[in-house]
């Protein structure tokens, strides 16, 4: 019989691990990665004539990058490694992918989806101005090109991220004007007991806000996101209320926002996995077995596109699931290696309900937003057109409220306003979120080129 | 006993643009209705079809209904308050081979003793009124009253109109069962029977399987079609895009919005089943497409896909959908199987069923959908150009 055909996307921490365990069995498996470089995101790589120590791109995690790299840079070529290709469709055993103006359509025996998270974004009135960004990108910027997405930056948001992003930028002499939390420092405490779990990670996060006070950067919980202001040419500040809803504006010319993260999970939704609603983050989740096998046969899911772990918990799962796809091909795994490893999963899938309890996604404010505010900014609906959809036109669900209003139908697909979406619909059904309905996915995951041409489709 | 959710004089099986129009044509004439629909209305074919409100290449003999039709497009803001997007900036459908033009000059001389017009352009003449077409292009037949709608707004826009002039619309209400019962039929769902002397059978693709069941079965194949829509462009594709071919890979067809994108569609239709909620997308058939697409709009080349999808469509063996009266129980009405072609006559065929179920009789003729037609042997028809 031929070598068993498997498919992993990403090159992140899981994508990564899953790779180097198929390569320790003895398999060739095909890459796919969207960047020019492994890495996935926490640990991106900077660009090649980029200088920087580990230590200053990655601070307390510059071991685990350096091992992660170096783990790749071993495998790179005893695997089928693509960078800069897109997964773009899924369907009767053959992933579609592209790459500059070639596609393809590659069979596989069984694939590996590790395609990580995006952030979870509010939509806020003025939030599409020019230099407003993301805290992904915000980092990104950091990271890749060593330069900050402004000169005065107000970091808003909620989660691990919102601080840590805002000590990066401290730490490389720009430090941000301030930090806005939605979430209630009482509300915080409350993922203390789960987030135990994983006390050296506890301490870094705490270690991070003491950072952040000691360096003098004003941290304020518990606020609501009112504008952020400014004009055609750019942010000029953010305004927000406090908990006691005084309203008060912070100058500034760029920010960065995100509300934790978002799973990338339509690879998984065009594979035909079955989803779950997930209350503990409010989202929809493809399901899985505590291996990452799927609904789907021959479909393995691991790292933040399937659940937000972060990093640790993501290269664990990456090893789990090559453990899963080598059993179900006939070749059983160290049943030793194999509750270890569960072991450790169990810890970060309670950590991560410990950080999703203390930074939850606040949808109370989000379902609020003014009418005025643009949630799709690919086709520039707003937030009362949206409701309209429901109101006026009587959508009963978010597929139909989508269809009605063009929420989510623009370049982006709903990555970055879907979440958003379903809770301001489904406050306008007066329904709980998961009565609202699930976006379901469309290929492709991201534009296709009309231009792109046939590379060999295996068929 | 189970109990009775509800009693009218018409009981229609399906929330298509056909069940709803149907519907509210039915209200108009001060018919009492239920509309009974297995999912939301306009959910399946009706919903994710190509958007075309066009007449040229039907078949003959449906032009008369297509006509019909054609006339209530322009007042559906009039009649249901809403706007459906239509637009009638006409439908050119382009020739690569000079050996077609004789075939759409026929369909041209045939068309016009149904009134409707159509210019037949050189290939001087298209270059100057259509400038994105590509340079193969030979020839175009140009009709300028047609046009395109949004698909996702018209059924539900007849289903708000007809509700509003008390009709009731069930959603989410899967007909499980149709019985004559004494004078009434009695129709059977998860959560009631409804009860009508008259039912009117507007399934879609479901529709063979409930003509099956009252004994009239009738060939049907389930397809779906395969659309796809590009990130927004300058507005440059006015009217709306189509090829006359002999060639089946060479079937393309596109249309751009006022907001910019271009949603095109076209080549092979895919298999669909109809216990799936929803047809898939093939992407395996994603780059037959875009060749085509190029080929009449060279300029797309720099575009970029954003979202496909598929729908659940019925396709009868001679390519003609079924409406009319049962050729066998008093009461019982068809209008399914629309091959593809019914968004623009969906209207038409509203407007035709609810006169023909209030008087009797239909000023429209249509005699060639009667659904016993494919008894004993009935010659395939030959597609229109």
């Amino acid at each position: 019989m031929a070598d068993p055909r498997v498919i992993v996307v990403g090159a992140g921490p899981a994508g990564i691990r899953a790779a180097a365990a198929l390569v320790e069995a003895g398999l060739v498996p095909t890459v796919i990665d969207e960047a020019s470089r492994s890495g996935g995101q926490i640990y991106r790589r900077q660009p090649e004539n980029f200088t920087r120590s580990y230590e200053q791109l990655y601070g307390t995690e510059a071991r685990k990058a350096r091992a992660l790299h170096t783990c790749f840079d071993a495998l790179r070529h005893r695997i089928d490694y693509r960078p800069e290709t897109l997964a773009w469709a899924v369907k009767d055993g053959r992933l579609h992918v592209q790459s500059g103006m070639t596609a393809e359509a590659l069979p596989y025996d069984a694939l590996v989806l590790a395609p990580g998270a995006t952030d979870r974004m509010m939509p806020i009135p003025g939030w599409t101005r020019p230099g407003c960004y993301s805290l992904g990108a915000s980092q990104i910027a950091l990271k890749a090109q060593a330069c900050a997405i402004g000169e005065k930056v107000v970091f808003m948001g909620t989660g691990p991220l919102l601080y840590l992003v805002a000590c990066q930028y401290m730490k490389a002499g720009n430090a941000p004007v301030a930090v806005l939390d939605t979430t209630p420092f009482h509300r915080q405490l409350r993922g203390l007991a789960l987030m135990a779990a994983r006390p050296g990670q506890l301490v870094k996060g705490a270690r991070l806000i003491a950072a952040l006070r000691a360096g003098g950067v004003r941290v304020v919980r518990g606020i609501t996101p009112r504008e952020v202001t400014g004009g055609e040419a750019g942010v000029t500040g953010v305004r927000y209320a406090d908990a006691a809803g005084r309203t008060f504006h912070v100058e500034c010319t760029a920010v960065g926002i995100g509300f934790h993260l978002r799973a990338e999970s339509q690879l998984a939704d065009l594979a035909g996995c079955v989803f779950a609603f997930d209350p503990a983050v409010r989202q929809w989740l493809p399901a899985i077995d505590a291996m990452g096998r799927s609904s789907v046969a021959n479909v393995y899911l691991a790292g933040d596109g399937v659940r937000v772990l972060g990093a640790d918990g993501a290269e664990t799962s990456g090893k789990l699931a090559a453990q899963a796809v080598l059993a179900d091909l006939g070749r059983p795994q160290p049943e030793d290696r194999t509750r270890r490893l569960l072991r450790d999963m169990e810890r970060h899938v309670r950590f991560a309900r410990g950080v999703a309890r203390a930074f939850p996604w606040p949808h109370d404010k989000v379902a609020a937003i003014p009418d005025e505010t643009l949630v799709c900014r690919c086709e520039a609906i707003t937030a009362g057109e949206l409701r309209a959809a429901v109101t006026a036109l009587e959508a009963p669900e978010v597929n139909r409220a989508k269809a009605f209003s063009r929420v989510g139908m623009g370049r982006c697909q709903g990555r970055f306003c879907g979440l958003a979406s379903q809770e301001i619909v489904a406050a306008a059904c007066r329904l709980p979120v998961e009565k609202a309905g699930r976006l379901r996915g469309q290929a492709p995951v991201k534009p296709l080129p009309i231009a792109v041409t046939d590379g060999g489709s295996h068929a | 006993m189970r109990n009775v959710s509800g009693q009218a004089d018409v009981v229609i099986v399906g929330g298509g643009i056909v069940g709803t129009s149907a519907a509210f044509f039915l209200r108009q004439r001060g018919v009492g209705v239920i509309l009974l629909e297995r999912f939301l209305v306009g959910q399946q074919a009706s919903g994710t079809n190509f958007g075309n409100v066009r007449r040229q290449g039907r078949y003959l003999r449906q032009l008369p209904l297509a006509n019909r039709s054609r006339a209530i497009w322009g007042r559906i803001p009039e009649l249901t308050g809403a706007d459906v997007e239509f637009m009638p900036v006409g439908h050119v459908r382009f020739l690569w081979a000079d050996e077609q033009l004789a075939v759409v000059e026929k369909y041209q001389r045939d068309a016009a003793e149904y009134g409707l017009e159509l210019h037949i352009l050189g290939r001087n003449a298209i270059r100057e009124r259509f400038p994105f077409i590509g340079p193969e292009a030979v020839a175009g037949s140009w009709s300028p009253h047609d046009g395109h709608a949004n698909p996702r707004l018209v059924a539900p826009a007849f289903a708000r109109a007809a509700r509003r002039d008390g009709a009731t619309i069930v959603e989410n209400c899967e007909v499980l069962s149709i019985d004559r019962t004494g004078e009434d039929f009695t129709v059977a769902t998860a959560s009631g029977d409804y009860r009508a002397p008259i039912v009117l059978i507007a399934g879609g693709a479901w529709g063979g399987g409930f003509a099956a069941a009252m004994g009239e079965p009738v060939p049907l194949d389930v397809a779906g079609p395969q659309m796809g829509v590009t990130e927004p462009l300058p507005y440059f594709v006015h009217p709306v895009v189509g090829v006359s071919t002999k060639v089946p890979g060479e079937v393309a067809y596109l249309r751009q919005i006022p907001r910019g994108n271009i949603i095109f569609g076209g080549i092979a239709r895919r298999n669909a089943a109809l216990d799936e909620q929803r047809a898939k997308y093939d992407p395996a058939g994603v780059q037959a497409q875009f060749r085509q697409i190029l080929r009449l709009v060279p300029a797309l080349k720099h575009a970029r896909l954003i979202r496909t999808w598929s729908g659940v469509e019925g396709y009868m063996a001679d390519d003609l959908p079924v409406m009319g009266r049962s050729a066998k129980i008093p009461g019982l009405f068809y209008a399914f199987g629309f091959c593809g072609h019914g968004f623009q006559i969906g209207p038409g065929v509203g407007d035709v069923m609810a006169e023909l179920i209030a008087t009797g009789a239909t000023t429209t003729p249509m005699e060639d959908f009667r659904i016993d037609r494919f008894g004993g042997s009935v010659p395939v028809r030959a597609h229109a150009p």
